[in-house]
């Protein structure tokens, strides 16, 4: 169908300047200049717009529309499918200003053209320093993130991210995303990091830091945090013009948390776990602007299935970008307040944590930026911890990161920690941008 | 136990039913909601569009296009939107297509009819030829998305986007080709005008801060010799802004154009080593207070290119 399609667009294409260098000279007496011009430019208007569907098909995953092939000056208002990177033919590796009208190769392109967006992320760490009480490793391959996404069909999208560590593969998120629903609900089915909050919706390498927070590591389930296989709906509500308000509501199983120490375990069938969160966020000047969000988590724990923990979760974050200068310099200003609320033996325990940090970019390659952490701990909230760090950050190109930080822990009991870590981050093929 | 199913199901079919009233109804015949990513591709949206449809851009003017914010307030705007006008070529890939996700509106989804790619229409510069891989830099594999800088190019897309409009509300099928056709005519006569000023200044040679700038140059015979970033997207070394300079005085080059959301420190340094005119030109309608439609950009453009090459003669 495809080819019969382009061979039909192929023989126009080749046909009309033909008919045009015929009729040109057979009455040269009669048609004015100006009459030719105008043919000429109609058929160069042709031509362009031909080449654009040519395009487009080649990009496309859905089988062109019947109409497409005729040369009709009007274009059909054709959906073009987000493009693939797959380049068209493989050849040279100049960028040619030349203008040739690029049918060749189409065969090869149009199969891969259905392949879905393939990413590759590297997240090296290495750490020096002394930590006794949750000592990391001295180099390690922390992450190889892979990604597969796609449009599924009209009324879809799926995004898959596979993290292999050093050992052992884990599925980080496997979701299809309803786009086409009615009353603009938006739905996601499948395993996927939950909107409790700010950091745990990011993927490692999108953090500003090398680690993620105390707070996130001992009240939200670790690294993995609540990423869980459940149901998603949200919908952004009716508010005033200048405030966004979203709503999201959650059902997961009900397991989250490192296999450790689960932060969520369901023990029976009906264990499962929700999640809520309010997203309110208002531009305050083109450049500067408010996210406030509310977020609730309720699940049963380890110890049973009586035994429930409850999270409360309140984020804001302040971002200043100039537009002039957008690529130079920025501000995030973050913080997350989190309670837990854990139900076990003999009494129930009131943990409370937070972070601050704030990120300033200094240039188009260097980002500065500080934290600080405290953090109960769930089981035993009178012991807390504390902590803060200094990141600096160096991006050679959008593609790739070094990241150095240096990090103080003062654990409960007085145990002090100083650690500098180290990251390298690397990232291949074409990652779709993450929400903002 | 059964009577609690048969319960579920009338939730589950009224739950439907509520939706279904929710869906907008297409016989009200109101104005059209026109999102464009750019400012540009409102500026022609207004010039076929005119009171019928209502249009907003999301990023500005004098805003990077690669690098928007994906704002949520943006969100607003789209969910009310029946049509979605883009750049294409992946201009937007890093902001564009998660907003269109989260919109919640199924119109204006990829492939709904409410989504139009304005690349289509247009001649495309720069398309790669064989394998393309990121050493290039941040290159656009599907080609040079800066292609409305060719009023040839503006005039097919402001055609493309009325035969859209008309698609989608036919009963103002003609006034929307009227409108074209006085768009057609203005932009005719301007850019007869456009030709005669540039006229004398073909086969110029001049420097670009990004690759921004090719249909420009194609339309008017001016011959980009460099670019100041070393490869798109990569911002300037000093190796590569030495060799700069030296081509640009072998070839006798003393025009630098700078897309307003650049810094100016290396192309100011350039215009000192090689005597050369630093100029701020704008690559998009709103860049600045005054240059508000499609014309007054090149009116804009064309002054500052004809000022610039006469103080380098």
């Amino acid at each position: 169908m495809r080819h019969t399609s382009l061979f039909a667009v192929l023989t126009v294409l080749l046909a009309s300047p033909l008919f045009a260098q015929q009729s040109a000279p057979s009455r040269p007496g009669q048609t004015d200049n100006a009459a030719l011009l105008e043919k000429i430019r109609e058929l160069e208007d042709r031509l362009i717009s031909l080449e654009g569907q040519v395009r487009i098909l080649k990009s496309q995953q859905a089988p062109p529309e019947a109409g497409a092939q005729e040369a009709t000056a009007a274009p059909q208002g054709q959906p073009p499918v987000a493009p693939t990177t797959s380049p068209t033919s493989a050849a040279a590796t100049a960028v040619t200003q030349q203008q040739a009208i690029a049918l060749g190769g189409a065969g090869g392109s149009a199969a891969k053209a259905l392949n879905p967006d393939i990413s590759a992320i590297g997240d090296f760490i290495s750490v020096a320093g002394h930590n006794s009480v949750q000592p990391s490793p001295s180099l390690e391959m922390h992450e190889s993130e892979l990604g597969f996404q796609a449009i599924i069909d009209p009324y879809a999208r799926g995004d898959f991210f596979l993290s292999f560590g050093e050992e052992g593969v884990n599925l980080e998120e496997g979701y299809i995303t309803f786009t086409a629903l009615p009353a603009g609900f938006v739905a996601r089915v499948g395993k996927m990091r939950s909107a409790f909050g700010k950091v745990n919706t990011l993927h490692n390498h999108v953090l500003p830091w090398v680690d993620r927070p105390l707070v996130t590591n001992s009240l939200v389930g670790g690294e993995d945090g609540i990423d869980d296989a459940g149901i998603s709906i949200q919908r952004i509500l009716p508010a005033p013009k200048w405030l966004f308000l979203e709503a999201t509501g959650q059902l997961f199983r009900g397991d989250s948390g490192s296999a450790q120490s689960p932060l969520f375990k369901a023990s029976a069938q009906s264990d499962v776990s929700a999640v809520a969160h309010l997203r309110s966020y208002k531009d305050i000047t083109e450049s500067t602007n408010l996210d406030i969000g509310l977020s609730y988590a309720r699940g049963h724990n380890d110890l049973g299935t009586n035994f429930l923990t409850q999270l409360y979760g309140m984020d804001a974050t302040l971002r200043w970008k100039p537009l002039r200068r957008s690529i130079y310099h920025s501000f995030i200003g973050r913080s997350e307040f989190i309670w837990s609320q854990r139900r076990q033996f003999p009494f129930e325990q009131r943990a409370f944590g937070f972070y601050t940090s704030g990120d300033y970019q200094l240039g188009r390659r260097w980002f500065v930026g500080g934290r600080y952490d405290h953090s109960d701990r769930p089981e035993t909230a009178s012991l807390t911890d504390n902590g803060a760090s200094a990141v600096l950050t160096y991006w050679p190109s959008e593609f790739s990161q070094v990241r150095g930080q240096y990090r103080f822990t003062r654990y409960a009991g007085n145990l002090d920690a100083h650690e500098l870590l180290m990251q390298v981050m690397f990232s291949l093929g074409a990652h779709g941008a993450h929400p903002f | 136990m059964k009577n609690h199913t048969f319960v579920r199901y009338r939730v589950i079919v009224t739950l439907g039913l509520l939706m279904a009233g929710f869906l907008p109804s297409r016989a009200e015949a109101k104005k059209l909601n026109v999102v464009t990513s750019t400012t540009d591709m409102a500026a022609l949206t207004r010039e076929v569009g005119g009171d019928k449809v209502n249009v907003e851009a999301l990023a500005r003017g004098y805003q990077d296009p690669h690098f928007v914010e994906a704002k949520p307030s943006f969100l607003l705007k789209l969910r009310q939107a029946d049509l979605l006008i883009s750049v294409g070529l992946q201009l937007e890939i890093g902001w564009l297509p998660p907003l269109i996700t989260q919109s919640g509106n199924p119109k204006i989804q990829v492939g709904a009819p409410g989504y139009l790619d304005a690349s289509q229409f247009a001649e495309i510069l720069e398309i790669p030829q064989g394998q393309v891989t990121r050493a290039m830099g941040d290159v656009h594999p599907l080609g040079n998305p800066h292609y409305w800088l060719d009023p040839d190019n503006g005039r097919r897309i402001a055609r493309g986007i009325a035969n859209n409009l008309a698609e989608m509300d036919p009963s103002d099928g003609a006034y929307f080709q009227q409108r074209f056709e006085d768009f057609d005519k203005r932009l005719t006569a301007a850019e007869q005008k456009w030709d005669e000023e540039m006229k004398p200044y073909r086969g110029r040679k001049l420097v670009t801060y990004h690759r921004s700038f090719p249909n420009f140059a194609k339309h008017f015979g001016l011959d980009v010799i460099g670019y100041v970033e070393p490869r798109p997207g990569i911002p300037p070394t000093p190796t590569h802004t030495l060799e700069l300079i030296q081509l640009m005085k072998r070839e006798n080059c003393r025009v630098v154009l700078v897309e307003p959301y650049f810094d100016l420190k290396t192309p100011q340094s350039i215009g000192r080593e090689t005597g050369s005119q630093v100029v701020v030109y704008l690559p998009s309608v709103g860049g600045e207070k005054g240059v508000d439609n499609y014309f007054q950009l090149f009116d804009y453009d064309i002054g500052l290119l004809i000022k610039a090459f006469n103080a380098t003669k």
